[in-house]
């Protein structure tokens, strides 16, 4: 029961890995780029270590495991925050649709 | 269990390869940044994974030294390294 929970979990968290890399490559700004690379830093990682954690042989073990998960969760709020700061002060304009296509 | 962490951690690798391209072509320098910031996580994810498939405790806390050093990296682009606005800009 366990083991499909945790084979589960891994598979989402890889999912959501992969469609992080493939908007980081097809999404047309740096915001949007920073709204995929959030989906493989929160969802990603925290599917993983759910499941790894799920597994782990000792409670100790787990909770070092689950304790990445808010680190990396805070650490990717404040980046993005600061770089999307960063691009509106330097003038970097949202992407829009462009009429007529 | 193993041999699922192990193919789970080949994939994400596979992803930080095509990643990899991504960065190459840019086209600006807050692109690659976040490539790099891509790279901290997955790497996160991958040292954690290897580390429950045999690799022992020790990698859990490299793990944790790798997050913590993406977002420093990513903050100290945000505020000390980006200065000029790229022409190129799609």
């Amino acid at each position: 029961m366990t083991d499909a929970l945790g084979t589960g979990l891994l598979i989402v968290g890889a999912f959501f890995f992969f469609a992080g890399t493939v908007g980081l490559l097809r999404f047309p700004d740096v915001y949007s780029r920073l709204h995929a690379l959030a989906k493989a830093d929160n969802l990603g990682l925290g599917c993983v270590l759910l499941a790894l954690a799920i597994d782990a042989d000792t409670l100790e073990a787990a909770l070092k495991l689950l304790l990445i998960w808010p680190l990396v969760l805070a650490a990717s709020a404040c980046v993005s925050f600061a770089i999307a700061r960063r691009a509106d002060t330097l003038g970097i304009a949202p992407w829009e649709k462009k009429d007529g296509r | 269990m193993s041999s699922i962490y192990v193919t789970v951690a080949l994939f994400l690798l596979a992803n930080l390869v095509v990643a990899l391209v991504a960065a190459a072509r840019g086209p600006t320098s807050a692109d690659r940044m976040l490539m790099a910031l891509l790279f901290g996580t997955t790497g996160t994810a991958v040292l954690v994974l290897l580390a429950a498939a045999g690799g022992g405790g020790a990698l859990v806390d490299v793990a944790l030294v790798i997050a913590l050093l993406a977002a420093i990296g990513g903050i100290a682009f945000a505020r000390r390294a980006w200065h000029t606005r790229e022409t190129h800009h799609d």
